[in-house]
């Protein structure tokens, strides 16, 4: 369980450009959980997720994984990293090495363990972004923009992290590259029910598809934290802050404007086409 | 506007055996005062053939014509940057200056625009995409949208006929996105600016007159946008998507409703869809 209390955090505190990133932030999330980290642009959501494995220690208040107190001196920062793994915003960049095989080993190794565990490893993780065994002794740099990104996953994966975090996961991706990793991730946390997956998205599409809980970040604060369903309901208020609903949402609350009887949970296409086929059908039928 | 004729460009070697070419004989006629998206998945060939627009890119054969000027002919080149300026998806890797109105002064300044004519530039351009108030800022202390903006300013500058989007709101909020949105339909309606979109997302493309769909290095698909999305299952096996409301609809069609396949708005698809649901209401 990741457990945050009272979180701040100060940029250049004392300085002319002093900014207040966090402030006063609470919330838990229970291991095996789903969530989507939105926010206008500013609003502390990489700021907060950088707290999660001590890349940034907080200015002020408490972030306890499994009951350790990570902002405590005393701990060893090894042991967080290997346990939250944190994928960047455009991953690809930080490849690097002659081979995907060398690149998704890179933390594996340096944990110290032995080839055969690595070699392991890095199967196990390509397995689970499912990127195909013929890659692995090419160069990450021939490879498609989505592989690239996989790569780059697989290679935190491969560390086998209770909490991946991932900062815009399907940035910049096509819509087929995108629905390629989105789907990963949905597979990936299936398959390990322990593991937390949490993403920050600027696209509420995404958010829709796979999340289950979402975490709502406005001018460094948190203000809304609920089920997929519940926040999407309050969309008038998420535009207030810069934020949107997905279109299919959008079109449902413009009908419940309009005085229809529709839910107002309707997040996805699919959902919505079963619904709205079966209300016309009845009025067809009357 | 721009002529696209018989262009082919290969990123490989001149006499390098088996050369793949990233566009293969394409041709595209962009009408002045129009709002074009490109489509396209990664590796499509679209942003190589954006950056044919201004000349960044050279032919490797056919041609590219900017308001008539060949992109190959090295004396037009200036010529050819000022008429059609591109915006990028990262405003980090566009903006130089330190301060928002040094920024959009950059260009005309270069182009030997008199000092009190630049003064007016930057402010009418500060105005239209509506960053007056920041222009004194850092750009480093704006949000993604507000830089982009900047950058959109900073290409308006040097009052060119045509802009080209190179997914420039990829990386922006919703809020930044809506903005950014706002502000380049307004340039094409009001200013009458010819606009050059790429984008991944299908919700702006469907904002355009006409919507150029890239596979391969060619033009599949070209048309305007609501008979473009209406061929739902060809997009999709393009690696493309359709805007939510028009899924909606092809797939309430399937399921044996009978609804228009040309609904690509909100707006459209609630007007419908009202019509639809008599004795649904509360």
């Amino acid at each position: 369980m990741i457990k945050v209390t009272d979180l701040n955090y100060i940029y250049q505190q004392g300085m002319p450009f002093e900014k207040k990133a966090l402030s006063d932030v609470s919330f838990e999330i229970p291991d095996g959980d789903f969530v989507a980290i939105i926010g206008h642009t500013g609003s502390g959501k990489s700021t907060l997720i950088q707290h999660l494995n001590a890349l940034v220690r907080p200015t002020s208040g408490r972030i306890e994984i499994d009951g350790i107190d990570i902002t405590d001196p005393k701990t060893d920062l090894r042991e967080i990293r290997k346990k939250v793994g944190l994928v960047f915003q455009y991953p690809e960049h930080q490849l690097f090495e002659e081979s995907v095989y060398k690149d998704i080993a890179f933390g594996p190794v340096n944990m110290g363990l032995s080839e055969e565990k690595v070699r392991e490893r890095v199967y196990e993780a390509i397995g689970l972004v499912g990127l195909d065994e013929t890659l692995l002794e090419k160069s990450p740099f021939e490879l498609s923009g989505g592989q690239k990104r996989r790569t780059a996953i697989a290679g935190v994966l491969s560390m086998k992290p209770k909490v991946l975090i991932l900062d815009e996961p399907t940035a910049g991706l096509d819509p087929h590259g995108r629905d390629e990793i989105l789907g990963q991730l949905l597979r990936l946390h299936e398959q390990n029910s322990g593991m937390t997956i949490i993403f920050v998205s600027h696209s509420m599409e995404d958010v829709a598809k796979i999340a289950k809980n979402v975490l709502v970040m406005n001018r460094g604060r948190l203000v809304m934290h609920g089920s997929v369903a519940e926040v999407f309901a309050r969309g008038e208020e998420l535009k207030k802050i810069g934020l949107d609903v997905p279109q299919i949402t959008e079109l449902t609350q413009l009908l419940i404007k309009d005085g229809i009887n529709i839910r107002p949970d309707v997040y996805t296409v699919k959902f919505a086409s079963e619904l709205l086929a079966k209300m016309i059908k009845e009025t067809e039928n009357v | 506007m721009i002529d696209v004729e018989n262009l082919s460009f290969s990123y490989d070697d001149e006499d390098s055996e088996a050369k793949r070419y990233v566009i293969e004989g394409l041709n595209l006629h962009i009408e002045k005062g129009s709002f074009v998206a490109v489509l396209g998945h990664n590796g499509s060939g679209k942003s190589t053939l954006a950056k044919h627009f201004n000349g960044i890119l050279l032919p490797s054969g056919g041609k590219v014509y900017v308001a008539g000027m060949d992109t190959t002919d090295e004396k037009h080149i200036y010529d050819i940057r000022s008429t059609a300026g591109m915006v990028f998806q990262n405003p980090d890797n566009q903006i130089v200056a330190a301060i928002v109105e040094d920024e959009i002064a950059f260009a005309p300044e270069n182009l030997g625009v008199a000092p009190q004519d630049i003064r007016k530039r930057v402010d009418e351009c500060l105005r239209i995409v509506h960053m007056t108030e920041f222009a004194k800022a850092s750009p480093s202390r704006l949000s993604g949208g507000q830089k982009q903006r900047v950058a959109i300013a900073g290409v308006l500058a040097m009052e060119p006929d045509c802009i080209i989007l190179d997914e420039a709101t990829a990386m922006l909020d919703p809020q930044g996105r809506r903005d950014v949105m706002t502000t380049i339909k307004d340039l094409n309606r009001e200013k009458g600016i010819t606009v050059v979109l790429i984008t991944h997302y299908m919700d702006e493309a469907a904002m355009a007159d006409r919507i150029v769909v890239m596979e391969k290095g060619k033009a599949v698909m070209d048309d305007v946008p609501k008979k473009v999305f209406s061929q739902v299952d060809r997009i999709k096996k393009i690696g493309l998507d359709v805007p939510q409301v028009t899924e909606l609809l092809f797939n309430l069609r399937n399921l044996g409703i009978d609804l228009p396949q040309d609904v690509i708005t909100v707006e459209e698809c609630e007007k419908i869809l009202l019509g639809k649901l008599k004795g649904h209401e509360k």
